[in-house]
């Protein structure tokens, strides 16, 4: 194996020399490293193109709207003023994986992007539960080309503007848009029966005439009442979390092609949520295995000293961490706490110390470091992952600790640092900072009169007394009611104590 | 794995994105143009424009946390020598702007963003039209081009199409299974195997007589060569050119409309029109040739000045030459009328005349002016768009104001008073706004 001949020299690239660095890193991610990835696809495109792609949330096909052109206006102008370069690859999670590269990349470039994108996130989309669970690699691209083709039919039919209206309210209640868990089964008729039965055989069998003597608790009427409500509650399947898909089923006004416009900004919503949940991992998990892939291309003499150090340097800069003090400090980068979690590892595996040995007994020392990588990549996300990989050992050497920044108080309260009593306090806090239903807010559908006056009630649960910034809660606010098409109103309730904190009312524009 | 080129493919995907995010923004848009048109020098209004778009107007709302409430967690990195329990003051610029962990990443600022010359030029003239557009354009329906019209059955060598001729002399040879010439060779080839075997069959056979083998060969080589007349005979009859097939090149002609125009700027050239009189003239011209420039291919300018009498010059001259002398405007009337007739005919080109003065003629030349204008030159033009300029407001009503006032009512003729640069693009705007045609 050692001693091969070099892949390529100097830092032109062509197709040939793409394939074979493909093959080369193959055979080591496969067969030495283990890893399961699906075909790849690597698509060389120019800065014109990428700048299309980053417009539309990276992907290759989107349906046409204002907010992209808006974006990549942005971007074009940040691109072209210099003020921020552009990623050297973007990668889909379809089968087979779409990898972008630029043609302005460097051969080394192109190498470091098959490893980091057409291997390592290859990889990671194939393996991980969250997107096996929740998305369909194998028909993405189908989805996407069907929805750009229903949004232009329908743009055609009904006009721009009003799928424009449509398509707005929709992008606004994106990140409500998602459901957090897996559908609950509906209860088939033939069980509720034999539940209903095995009830009333366990009253017969447990019936005291005692009860009877019992006065009764409520009104009859009242309580018949509060069951209707209770029911209608249960076909709504209420409390509902997924504001899109609540809006799409049970919207009184709505037309078809509106729930189908929902219903396509909620697929969106989904696919993306798994990359929201995994960013650490997914980035960390690409990087290390481009940075093992590397070193193992020089360690067989598949590429030069020259390569090796252009690669280090561009390695160095994007797995940098500034210090919390520092000017170009811009909170935790993905990267390198992703990169540095997975090198713990590794590390913890191969030359664990008695410290390791107390905290992760069942992986140190284990040797096979990829083996513990593989199944920490396969099932974890940010939140578990950080809850139950960060060592002490890297806390020390990142120096990380824990603030609390209260609005009633002139000060910042220091909660932990790196000591012995602050590990698991910033393991804890860490996690949560990487759990996406503490980021977000937590809305509900709670309630729908869809008899009577028609009005839709959201609850948002207020935790730690962040209460929702009005003037966007105001707006969004009415893109809701535009869509329910009746009033809606918002209350906001503190989670601990259950009083209500604020009251937002929306009526629909006719 | 597979490698895909996509560089090839069409650039601006987003173009539409584009589109529609310029629709949203239309009103500050609006606003920057209206802005540029006061702001710069009208010569380089033929370029882009920076459009700067506050986050207000094209914001995209999400239920968000206000940051001013409630109680945060960090975890950061970098510690120096903070102990637990420390307690750090708060910048003054916000909350814990230094720790900045905000998962919420950076917020939507407003920015700055191009629009190009086209799309410039297209909000700048929207809503702007051309009057009498229609009627001119059946008017001149005179000139014809040739344009392509599919394929002929018949028509001169020179037209004959053969990528169509040829398709259609496949599908034929297929379709009554012509052979091919390679069969042919192929047969040929054979055939002469054959002879020569039973050539020297036939020299053998002198030696030891082998007479079935003999018979053999020249039996095969008889079967080859009646192979081969039957192929012939096919191929003969089924050509492998033949006169059904042939297509030719079809060209219509289709009439076309004269897509040229004619921008005659007439300017009172007398001691009274000063400097700052003409560069507001200027920037009306300007203006309109620019306007013209998008609807026709070529637009050619004329300009005329006139004192007492009027020449054509050129651009520099135009606004910059200085002459004195009295004000004659109907000479300047005439010398268009001459040029009319000398280089532009009227039912090739679309004529266009922008007059613009500071008000002053002879008296005595008042009604050979209104004549002309009434009796030749509006008919002649497809719009004539006199343009007043002066200093200030003032309540004197001069010659040619008074003496137009009459033509008001012609359809191709209107008028406007000018008085400051930043009224230029309003009144421009009123003399050209589409619903003005439904007076």
């Amino acid at each position: 194996m050692d001693n091969r001949t070099l892949l390529y020299e100097g830092s032109e690239w062509d197709f040939n020399h793409l394939r074979r660095v493909h093959d080369a890193i193959e055979e080591i991610a496969i067969d030495e490293m283990g890893l399961n990835v699906y075909r790849n696809q690597i698509e060389v495109i120019t800065s014109d193109q990428m700048l299309d792609a980053y417009a539309s949330f990276g992907m290759p096909l989107m349906y046409s709207h204002w907010s992209f052109g808006k974006r990549y206006s942005r971007e074009a102008l940040l691109y072209r003023k210099g003020a921020q370069s552009l990623a050297y690859e973007l990668v889909i999670n379809s089968d087979p994986c779409v990898a972008y590269v630029i043609e302005e990349n460097s051969m080394t470039m192109q190498t470091l992007v098959i490893a980091h994108a057409c291997f390592g996130h290859n990889h990671f989309f194939k393996n991980n539960y969250l997107f096996r669970q929740w998305t369909h690699a194998e028909r993405v691209l189908d989805d996407l080309a069907y929805a750009k083709r229903f949004i232009a039919e329908c743009e055609e039919r009904y006009g721009m503007q009003t799928v424009e209206r449509t398509l707005d309210a929709a992008h606004a209640l994106m990140s409500q848009g998602v459901s957090r868990y897996a559908p609950q089964r509906p209860v088939r008729p033939q069980d509720a029966v034999l539940k209903a039965e095995s009830r009333k055989s366990h009253h017969e069998a447990t019936y005291n005439d005692l009860w009877r003597t019992l006065p009764k608790a409520k009104e009859d009427a009242e309580k018949e009442d509060t069951a209707e409500q209770e029911f209608d509650a249960a076909a709504l399947r209420l409390p509902e979390e997924n504001l899109l898909r609540f809006l799409s089923l049970h919207a009184p006004k709505l037309k078809d092609w509106q729930r189908e416009v929902l219903d396509i900004v909620r697929k969106t919503a989904q696919y993306f949520y798994p990359q929201q949940q995994t960013q650490l991992m997914n980035e960390g998990c690409a990087t290390f295995i481009h940075y093992q892939i590397m070193n193992r291309l020089h360690q067989t003499g598949q590429v030069n000293e020259a390569a090796m150090l252009e690669f280090l340097h561009m390695h160095t800069a994007v797995v940098t961490q500034p210090d919390f003090d520092d000017k170009r400090f811009r909170g935790l980068n993905p990267y390198a706490l992703g990169f540095a979690m997975m090198k713990d590892i590794h590390r913890i595996c191969q030359s664990p110390e008695p410290e390791d040995e107390e905290w992760f007994p069942d992986i140190a020392g284990r040797g096979d470091f990829m083996s513990v990588l593989r199944d920490a990549w396969a099932d974890f996300r940010d939140e578990s992952f950080v809850l139950q990989f960060l060592s002490p050992h890297l806390i020390r050497k990142m120096r990380l600790f824990a603030v609390r920044d209260a609005s009633d108080s002139p000060h910042l309260s220091v909660e932990a640092i790196h000591d012995e009593s602050g590990y698991r306090e910033i393991r804890h806090r860490l996690a949560q900072q990487y759990d996406l239903s503490k980021r977000d807010p937590e809305i509900e559908v709670t309630e729908a009169d869809l008899k009577g006056n028609r009005r839709l009630v959201l609850t948002h649960r207020v935790r730690d007394g962040k209460t929702l910034s009005s003037t966007n809660c105001n707006r969004v606010l009415r893109h809701v009611a535009n869509l329910w098409g009746y009033r809606v109103r918002l209350i906001e309730v503190d989670a601990d104590t259950g009083h209500t904190l604020n009251n937002y009312d929306a009526v629909a524009l006719p | 794995m597979q490698v895909i080129d996509r560089r090839q493919n069409p650039k601006s995907k987003s173009l539409g994105n584009r589109q529609r995010f310029l629709r949203r923004i239309k009103s500050q848009i609006r606003k920057t143009v209206k802005d540029a048109i006061e702001n710069r020098s009208v010569s380089d209004l033929d370029s882009g424009e920076k459009v700067s778009v506050t986050a207000n107007e094209i914001g995209e709302p999400t239920f968000g946390f206000d940051a001013a409430e409630g109680s945060r967690n960090y975890v950061i990195p970098g510690n120096h020598d903070y102990q637990r329990g420390d307690r750090i003051r708060k910048p003054s610029g916000g909350s814990g702007s230094g720790s900045g962990g905000s998962p919420d990443g950076d917020g939507e600022d407003a920015f700055v963003f191009m629009l190009s010359r086209d799309e410039f030029l297209n909000l700048f003239f929207e809503d702007l039209e051309l009057p009498n557009l229609a009627k001119r354009k059946l008017k001149s329906v005179a000139s014809e081009k040739w344009s392509r019209a599919g394929y002929a059955n018949d028509g001169s060598p020179q037209r004959l199409n053969k990528y169509q001729t040829m398709r259609r002399s496949l599908a034929r040879r297929i379709a009554l299974k012509r052979p091919r010439l390679h069969e042919l060779n192929r047969l040929e080839a054979e055939f002469e195997a054959a002879q020569t075997r039973a050539d020297s069959d036939d020299g053998k056979h002198s030696d030891d007589g082998k007479h079935s083998e003999d018979g053999e060969h020249s039996e095969e080589a008889e079967r080859l060569a009646r192979l081969i007349e039957e192929t012939r005979d096919r191929m003969r009859a089924v050509p492998f050119l033949d006169p059904v097939d042939l297509r030719y090149n079809r060209f219509e002609q289709t009439p076309k409309p004269a897509t040229q125009a004619v921008m005659f700027c007439l300017m009172d050239a007398s001691a009274s029109m000063t400097e700052s009189l003409k560069d507001l003239a200027k920037r009306f011209f300007i203006l309109l040739h620019l306007f013209l420039n998008r609807h026709y291919r070529s637009v050619e300018l004329v300009f005329i000045r006139h004192t007492y009498t009027a020449a054509e010059v050129d651009e520099e001259t135009f606004f910059h030459g200085r002459e004195t002398g009295g004000t004659v405007v109907s000479s300047a009337l005439e010398e268009m009328l001459r040029i009319i007739r000398e280089r532009y005919p009227v039912q090739d080109w679309n004529i266009y005349a922008a007059q613009a003065s500071d008000g002053h003629n002879f008296d005595h030349d008042m009604p050979r002016t209104i004549a002309l204008l009434q009796r030749e030159i509006l008919d002649l033009c497809q719009y004539y768009a006199y343009i007043e300029v002066g200093e200030e407001e003032s309540s004197y009503v001069s010659a040619l104001w008074s003496g137009y006032a009459q033509l008001e009512s012609h359809p191709h003729f209107a008028r406007a008073c000018v008085l400051d640069p930043t009224e230029i693009y309003p009144v421009f705007h009123k003399l050209f706004a589409s619903n003005r045609q439904a007076s």
